[in-house]
């Protein structure tokens, strides 16, 4: 029932895939949440992941950085690949990992700190800037990246939580972007948003998926179509049907995929 | 007749009217008891309530002013000749009626006290028997009220419920009726101190040495009051503890809560409530017996002197007392951060300390110094450890390798043994309370302050 | 940060260099101090634990010594002579005749002949000074127990005096110079005969658990102070539980939010803070100046006690109460039931283990307090039992306090043991409590 990954046509010679997982299984204690996952994503195309609540989407999303390391009862077997590198080998740094890999979260998190200390952080604790002229630069691009240069350039000094929720999500895809990552992983981005915060948002996903491999778990199916190339659906801890995003919406290969997005299931 | 007969005397009249009442109810409406407003039950409770309170009243108004009343009766009516002394001296002559009442002829043989005996004794049982016929009366008619008010639509309940309403009430305020009596005691007294010792000397002075005369015509130094070298004492020890307990009990907090297994944590979890729990007179026997010589004999093998009652070892041990005060508020104030503070700063790529140092203690800050507030408020109050491991001479001095004294440690020795009740120097203990109760108070306050908004803030 | 590695040019050109030197040093550092912070956290619980473990340890290893006593056995002859004869004497004026008598002489004599070459004044006192004073009321009791002892010769295990006991447990050192030590040499050469006889015994001493305080170590128990503890405790709880539970009902259910309802809150919270020592001046100045009552009583102590575990008692309570689910009143009241019934039948049945397991702490806290009772004269010496709640008494750890302060050597180990009694009433206390909660925890 797993489709393989998708592409055997030319496109997939020509694009290696940025990460892939191989048999991927996700265990919390007893329960099986994930079950033999195997999926590639590509460093040029905005990926979704959908499926209704509980589907295991999220769960799947937190393997991809390994956020699931901080709960205890997770266990995770398989292989997820970044760039041909296992990243569960025990060989792999997670600090470096997650760097390389960074994430935004279902609820705006911004730290109890300045604007400029929220996107500072990251680099200040990787090293990444040599002087302060270095880490300015960076804080200034990375607001300017996430499009809030212009709404907090005059208020750098005064604190993250004061902004409103949509700036805050996008102060928290800047602190992301601060570290230079590669891949960006997505959890709901906009499900605590407004309409016009949740447009600005995807406008910026749009603007930041040729720079950074984004990967994006959403509820709404009208925001995957809007933004993605490609989409999974997930049901129940699998993965139903991977596919472009195109093709998933209007002729799914699977029923299952067909009643979640008319809607018999979901 | 004694008070025991007068208390069981008024039990079972409540319980009479109860059940008297109780059947009337019943009886009004002929067995219909559904017919009734209240449940016959509560037209008994009513009734027992009646008849209960105001005797008890009465009865806790003999029991606590009848005995002082009847002694300054009877002083009264001793001879002048007897009766012409000083304040204490009086007391003597009381406790020696007490013997005599107790004793009969076998203890004295004063003829002035006998008498004072015998008259207390009769008067104490005309008191016992008055008492007695007033709760009786007091209580019958409770019982008559009640039992004619008693119909069919009497709301007995209601008004039950009502004298219950007011009982919780009154206890709750008891609460506050502490605090002004704590307030209003330390304040009475300490301002009879202040009369006589101005309240710059005790605020300002730097020598404390409270002996004053010991009879009137001894010619004496007045003493000295001056407070600074106590609270000197007291903030380097309650410092020494917070050194001690401020780090230990934030690490504590921060590996329970972030590292500890499961395995661990149940090990350090009830250890550090046992620390919590073992008494104060414990640590203080401790720091006495075995800390303090430890102490000494370490100095001596690196050649430093330390003194056999140092500030230290009441401030080491002190500290280990509190560190599980510490460690376990500030637990509360860290795991009161929202997780996905921790995700956002782990997604990043940082590592578990670097999440701790600065993202967690920053945003759980006024949680973990609000802890730390109530620590200190906690040393500077404590007194068994420092009073049997801190040293009784008042010691103007940064050194914790010396002795030192402290405020309560002062407040003990100054109250233990006999004193007289209104020399300037078992009032001075007072101000010295009050002096505590401030401080501590104002540390608290803070504290709740803090801890309370910071709770807000993410809750 | 005046780290060296990447220069921000890399940052917009390409994906950070993680491989470079500098970079893998930054975060093998890193990850060095990860470790260093862990075991600071895990020293600092590991502390905590040894220092639990050497309290104990401490407090067991010399109070153990102190459940045992040293006995000598010495054949006494109850002579008829001395003590007076039962057969024909009336059992009054043997019994009279028996209390004057002084048993020290039936000790001198067992002992004389036990060691005939002390000679004089002085060494024969020395010599009595083996034996315990109290083995006189022991012999005096052991007589009028069983009057037919009178005529015969009996071997007798008499305690012996503290300082004797502190050799036989080796805690006095006896290679001292003698001039060092109490303990003399002619005394050890006797010991040492003693011992050699095999009179020498280490017993389970159960006058430390059944008598009441007394100067000497080896007489010296702790049951004065238990029952004074029970007093006191009994006190706190009848006045503390009922006034802290209504309180707890008022404030969580019947009282109207506002500024009032407020200042009490606060109070509470501030109440429970304030130093127990503050609470003692308070029972010193109102209940024994103002009132009158008892000094060293356990009235006076026990009501101090109270006023300190009340808000305790109300924190706890309010918890408990709080915790019973909106659910459950509402259902009662759906029924008709009345505010006051659906607190006094569905509500407080409901909330009543956490409310006792609060109590319990709460009592527990009490019964480890001092400081506050030293206010209002506990710390007398009472050789007598109490009998009631008015008689001049002391506590367990006020009775911890006094021994702590006496000078002879033995009393540490008496200390020690006290303290493991009163541990043991502690543990057994939040045992219960631990027990309550966890056979009758609701989960909501």
């Amino acid at each position: 029932m797993n489709s393989a990954p998708a592409e055997t046509g030319p496109e997939a010679i020509q694009a290696k895939p940025k990460m892939a997982a191989r048999g991927v299984n996700v265990f919390y204690g007893d329960n099986h949440a994930i079950k033999d996952i195997d999926l590639d994503l590509y460093a040029d195309k905005v990926t979704s992941l959908i499926g209704p609540s509980g589907c295991g989407k999220s769960t799947f999303l937190r393997c991809l950085n390994r956020m699931n390391d901080t709960i205890p009862i997770c266990h995770v077997t398989g292989e997820i690949l970044l760039e041909d590198e296992n990243i569960y080998t025990s060989g792999i740094d997670v600090v470096q990992l997650r760097a390389r890999v960074g994430m935004v979260f279902q609820k705006p998190n911004p730290f109890p700190k300045s604007i400029y200390d929220n996107v500072a952080y990251g680099p200040r604790i990787h090293g990444l800037a040599a002087h302060r002229t270095d880490l300015d630069e960076i804080v200034t691009t990375s607001l300017e990246k996430a499009g809030l240069w212009q709404e907090v350039k005059d208020r750098l000094d005064s604190s993250g939580t004061a902004l409103s929720g949509g700036q805050q999500q996008r102060l928290c895809i800047a602190r992301a972007i601060a570290v230079n990552p590669e891949v960006i992983l997505m959890d709901e981005p906009c499900s605590a948003l407004d309409p016009i915060a949740t447009a600005k948002i995807e406008a910026l996903i749009d603007e930041l998926s040729g720079r950074y491999a984004i990967i994006i778990v959403t509820h709404s199916m009208q925001q995957a179509a809007r933004i993605s190339r490609k989409t999974a659906f997930f049901h129940l801890g699998e993965m139903v049907e991977y596919g472009d995003t195109t093709e998933i919406f209007t002729s799914p290969k699977e029923d299952r995929t067909r009643d979640y997005i008319t809607g018999r299931i979901g | 007749m004694t008070n025991f007969t007068i208390f069981i005397v008024i039990a079972v009249m409540a319980m009479i009217s109860f059940a008297l009442v109780r059947q009337k109810s019943v009886a009004i409406v002929g067995g219909a008891t559904q017919q009734l407003h209240s449940l016959p039950r509560y037209h008994g409770y009513y009734a027992a309530v009646r008849v209960f309170a105001p005797c008890l009243f009465l009865f806790l108004l003999w029991i606590i002013g009848g005995e002082t009343v009847i002694e300054n009766l009877v002083v009264a009516g001793l001879p002048d000749s007897v009766k012409n002394v000083s304040g204490d001296q009086i007391s003597l002559i009381l406790n020696r009626i007490q013997l005599a009442v107790q004793h009969g002829e076998a203890s004295t043989t004063d003829a002035n006290i006998l008498a004072a005996a015998d008259k207390y004794s009769s008067l104490y049982n005309k008191g016992l028997w008055a008492t007695f016929s007033l709760t009786l009366a007091v209580g019958l008619l409770g019982y008559y009220l009640s039992n004619s008010r008693t119909h069919a639509d009497y709301r007995a309940r209601n008004s039950f419920e009502k004298t219950i309403s007011v009982a919780l009430a009154a206890s709750s305020f008891l609460a506050v009726v502490v605090t002004l009596g704590i307030v209003a005691s330390l304040i009475f007294e300490s301002l009879r101190f202040f009369q006589q010792v101005p309240i710059q000397d005790f605020l300002f002075g730097l020598h404390w040495s409270p002996q004053t005369a010991l009879r009137a015509d001894q010619v004496a130094s007045v003493g000295a009051f001056g407070s600074i070298p106590l609270f000197a004492g007291t903030f380097l020890i309650s410092t020494l503890a917070m050194l001690v307990a401020g780090p230990i009990g934030l690490f504590a907090a921060i590996y329970l809560t972030q590292y500890a297994n499961r395995t661990v944590r149940a090990v350090a979890k009830p250890v550090l409530e046992i620390l919590a729990g073992v008494p104060t007179v414990v640590y203080g026997f401790f720091a006495a017996l075995t800390v303090a010589p430890m102490l000494r004999d370490a100095g001596g093998a690196i050649g430093v002197d330390v003194a056999s009652e140092s500030a230290l070892a009441a401030g080491l041990v002190m500290g280990v007392m509190i560190i599980p005060f510490v460690s376990s508020l500030s637990d509360d104030a860290i795991t009161a951060v929202p997780s996905s503070l921790k995700d956002g700063s782990f997604a990043l790529g940082a590592t578990k300390a670097e999440t701790i140092t600065q993202v967690l203690l920053p945003a759980a800050l006024p949680g973990v110094v609000g802890a730390f507030l109530l620590a200190i408020s906690r040393a500077i109050g404590e007194t068994m450890i420092v009073v049997m491991a801190a040293g009784m001479r008042p010691n103007l001095t940064a050194n914790p390798l010396e002795a030192v004294t402290t405020v309560t440690v002062q407040i003990v020795a100054l109250l233990t043994g006999d004193q007289e009740f209104d020399s300037p120097k078992t009032l001075s203990a007072f101000a010295l309370g009050l002096a505590l109760f401030v401080i501590t108070l104002l540390l608290n306050v803070a504290a709740l302050r803090m801890v309370r908004k910071y709770r807000e803030a993410y809750d | 940060m005046t780290e060296r590695n990447v220069p921000h040019a890399e940052l917009s050109t390409g994906p950070t260099d993680w491989k470079s030197g500098a970079m893998q040093a930054r975060i093998a550092r890193r990850y060095r101090r990860e470790r260093i912070f862990q075991s600071l956290g895990l020293g600092a619980v590991v502390i905590s634990v040894l220092f639990l473990v050497f309290l104990l340890g401490n407090i067991v290893k010399n109070g153990a010594y102190g459940f045992v006593q040293t006995s000598v056995s010495i054949d006494v002859t109850f002579s008829a002579d001395l003590l007076g004869d039962p057969t024909s004497l009336s059992p009054e004026a043997f019994t009279e005749k028996v209390r004057k008598t002084n048993m020290l002489r039936l000790i001198q004599t067992s002992m004389q002949e036990l060691f005939p070459e002390v000679k004089g004044r002085r060494d024969t006192r020395t010599l009595l000074r083996i034996v315990s004073t109290g083995a006189r009321a022991q012999l005096r009791n052991m007589i009028l127990a069983d009057p037919a002892l009178i005529g015969t010769t009996k071997r007798v295990e008499l305690l012996t005096s503290d300082d004797i006991d502190q050799v036989i447990k080796g805690n006095i050192d006896i290679s001292l110079p003698e001039a060092n030590r109490k303990v003399k040499d002619n005394e050890l050469s006797w010991l040492q005969t003693l011992q050699n006889d095999d009179r020498i015994s280490l017993n389970f001493h159960s006058q430390f658990l059944t008598g009441g305080d007394s100067r000497e170590p080896e007489l010296a128990g702790v049951w004065g102070a238990i029952v004074g503890s029970a007093f006191t405790l009994m006190v706190t709880l009848l006045t503390a539980f009922p006034i802290g539970l209504c309180a707890a009902i008022y404030l969580e259910e019947f009282a109207p939010k506002n500024r009032f309802t407020d200042i009490i809150e606060i109070n509470i919270n501030n109440l429970a803070a304030v130093p127990s020592i503050v609470f003692g001046l308070l029972g010193l100045a109102v209940f024994l100046s103002v009132m009158g009552m008892p000094r060293s009583a356990p009235i006076v102590g026990g009501l101090t006690l109270a006023l300190l575990t009340l808000p305790t008692v109300i924190i706890a309570s309010r918890a408990s109460i709080a915790a019973v689910p909106p659910s459950i009143r509402d259902a009662a009241r759906g029924l008709g039931a009345s505010p006051m019934q659906v607190v006094f039948h569905h509500v407080i049945p409901l909330a009543m283990p956490g409310i006792m397991t609060g109590t319990i702490i709460g009592m527990a806290r009490a019964l480890g307090e001092s400081a506050p009772l030293l206010m209002i004269g506990m710390v007398a010496f009472i050789v007598d039992i109490p009998g009631s709640i008015n008689d001049a008494a002391t506590v367990l750890p006020v009775q911890i306090y006094l021994w702590a302060d006496s000078p002879e050597r033995a009393f540490v180990e008496k200390t020690s043991a006290a303290i493991m009694v009163l541990l043991f009433f502690l543990i057994a206390m939040n045992g219960i409590a631990i027990w309550l909660r966890q056979k009758f925890e609701q989960k909501w």
